[in-house]
């Protein structure tokens, strides 16, 4: 197990199987909801909501038969914070090849906290068009909103302190699953 | 990392790293351009001025869309109805802008140096747009973009890559030659002698004295315009004579196996450095530089101002 520079691992709040078996149980939500998933398009928010949005799509289609639209948002250029951050953030490229307009699109990120971020995508979201409706789905919500932006599907709500942080690793990045509860050293 | 310097006045003295990490900005921007909504919130409520002392269409109007699409606010200055005609000076002239609120300069002048002259006279970032025949940047961004995308590959080692013409007043020739050295291309300029600077060999370049051999051994050629409003005295015979040792004839590509990409500063006479058959050259990238400049000054303007 290794984390990022200057975190300590404090437990784990999901290993591989329970991951699976969380994302598993959110495609279904999604499928049950919407009676289907044929009019969806589920975009991830970078750097791992992408991955979990490509891992619900794969689902999709093992639970419904169906190729759901996927596509990737880099929220860099839409953050109200750009002035207050130490280091500048490095652009990535935002890839929403489905058109937007009168489509459900599932958004999905990896860990919800202050709500900003997805804000923040919802502003980036509306710049490609007027979809008809937006869901939000995270695996992990650790409390502390600052906006009112509520998540539709939540793999598991986790009560954290301010202090604390929650990591997602995935193998795709991390070359392992897991969601830990971290400290930063020091 | 991130980029740490308030203003570009040049590529030269740019590590390989800060320029690559300009050009993976620059191919993410891109996506921008190719929406439906070409507009981000990112550069609300800054400021850009366009000081242009020297005529430009492309340049001035590619910085006024790269700034448009960041949502900031670019206002142009023209030099020809200004108070320079009253006989203001530069550095005058550009304070007084600065205290209006502005937070970048995108700055074209005459005389070289002019760009560093006012990075360390203004607290604003400050662009360089061409000064003389120093630099000019952006271009030189654009182009290693252009590559990049044209010959696939991320960094440029080993891609050679021929520059001819005007080498001496181009300001275009020394940002593509820092550049292209910076990210590990070879580099031949080629030009009739009166317009190749004496020991441009220590940049790091080859020279030679005719076209047709470079072309035929480079992956791109960059064609540059005879800057005849920079030459004092003509430097050569006839723009005809110059037409046949140095510039492009679809007859020279035709002859070949392997062709270059083909690029251009602009803007182009058709004529003198190319033939006008060269226009419909299937590997023929000036508009893709086109494009990539706004991408390019979209990177850079995120970069020095985002923050």
């Amino acid at each position: 197990m290794k984390l990022p520079e200057g975190y300590v691992l404090k437990r784990f709040i999901m290993r591989e199987d329970r991951m699976e078996r969380v994302i598993s149980r959110m495609a279904y939500e999604v499928a049950e909801r919407n009676k289907g998933v044929s009019d969806l398009c589920v975009i991830g928010i970078k750097r791992r909501g992408d991955v979990l949005a490509g891992r619900l799509v794969e689902k999709f289609k093992e639970i419904e038969g169906e190729d759901v639209p996927l596509g990737s948002l880099d929220i860099t250029l839409y953050r109200d914070d750009l002035s207050l951050l130490e280091e500048q953030p490095v652009v990535q490229r935002t890839e929403i090849r489905c058109p937007v307009t009168n489509r459900k699109i599932l958004l999905v990120d990896d860990v919800i906290f202050t709500g900003r971020t997805v804000r923040a995508a919802l502003d980036a979201i509306t710049d490609f068009g007027r979809p008809r409706l937006i869901q939000l789905a995270v695996l992990i919500d650790r409390g502390h909103r600052e906006l009112p932006i509520h998540p539709d599907y939540v793999g598991r709500t986790v009560p954290t302190s301010i202090q604390e942080d929650v990591l997602v690793l995935l193998k795709e990045v991390d070359g392992e699953d897991a969601v830990v509860l971290a400290g930063r050293e020091g | 990392m991130g980029f740490g310097r308030k203003d570009l006045v040049g590529l030269e003295g740019l590590s390989k790293d800060e320029i690559l990490y300009i050009l993976e900005s620059a191919d993410s921007m891109k996506e921008i351009l190719e929406r439906d909504i070409k507009k981000v919130p990112t550069l609300r409520g800054k400021v850009v001025a366009n000081l242009f002392f020297e005529p430009s269409t492309r340049t001035r109007t590619s910085f006024e869309l790269a700034g448009k699409y960041l949502s900031a606010d670019v206002i142009n200055f023209s030099s020809s109805s200004s108070s320079t005609t009253k006989g203001e000076t530069l550095k005058d002239t550009a304070l007084n802008i600065e205290a209006m609120g502005v937070d970048g300069v995108v700055v074209r002048h005459r005389a070289s140096g002019a760009a560093h002259y006012l990075a360390k006279n203004l607290k604003a970032s400050v662009i360089n747009a061409g000064d003389g025949t120093h630099e000019h940047p952006t271009q030189g961004l654009l182009d290693l973009l252009t590559l990049r995308e044209a010959l696939k590959t991320k960094d440029l080692n080993g891609v050679h890559v021929a520059i001819a013409g005007d080498i001496t007043h181009s300001r275009v020739a020394r940002s593509d030659i820092w550049g292209l050295r910076a990210l590990g291309a070879e580099v031949t300029v080629a030009g009739p002698p009166t317009m190749i600077p004496p020991f441009i060999e220590r940049l790091g370049v080859r020279v030679v004295p005719s076209i047709d051999r470079v072309v035929k051994e480079a992956d791109a050629v960059i064609m540059l315009r005879i800057q005849l409003e920079r030459q004092a005295s003509p430097l050569f015979p006839s723009l005809r004579e110059y037409s046949r040792l140095f510039g492009l004839s679809a007859g020279l590509i035709e002859s070949m196996e392997e062709t270059p990409f083909l690029m251009h500063p602009g803007p182009v006479n058709w004529g003198v450095e190319l033939s006008p058959a060269m226009q419909g050259y299937p590997k023929n990238c000036i508009l893709q530089q086109v494009t990539s400049g706004v991408a390019v000054r979209m990177a850079v303007l995120y970069l020095l101002l985002g923050r």
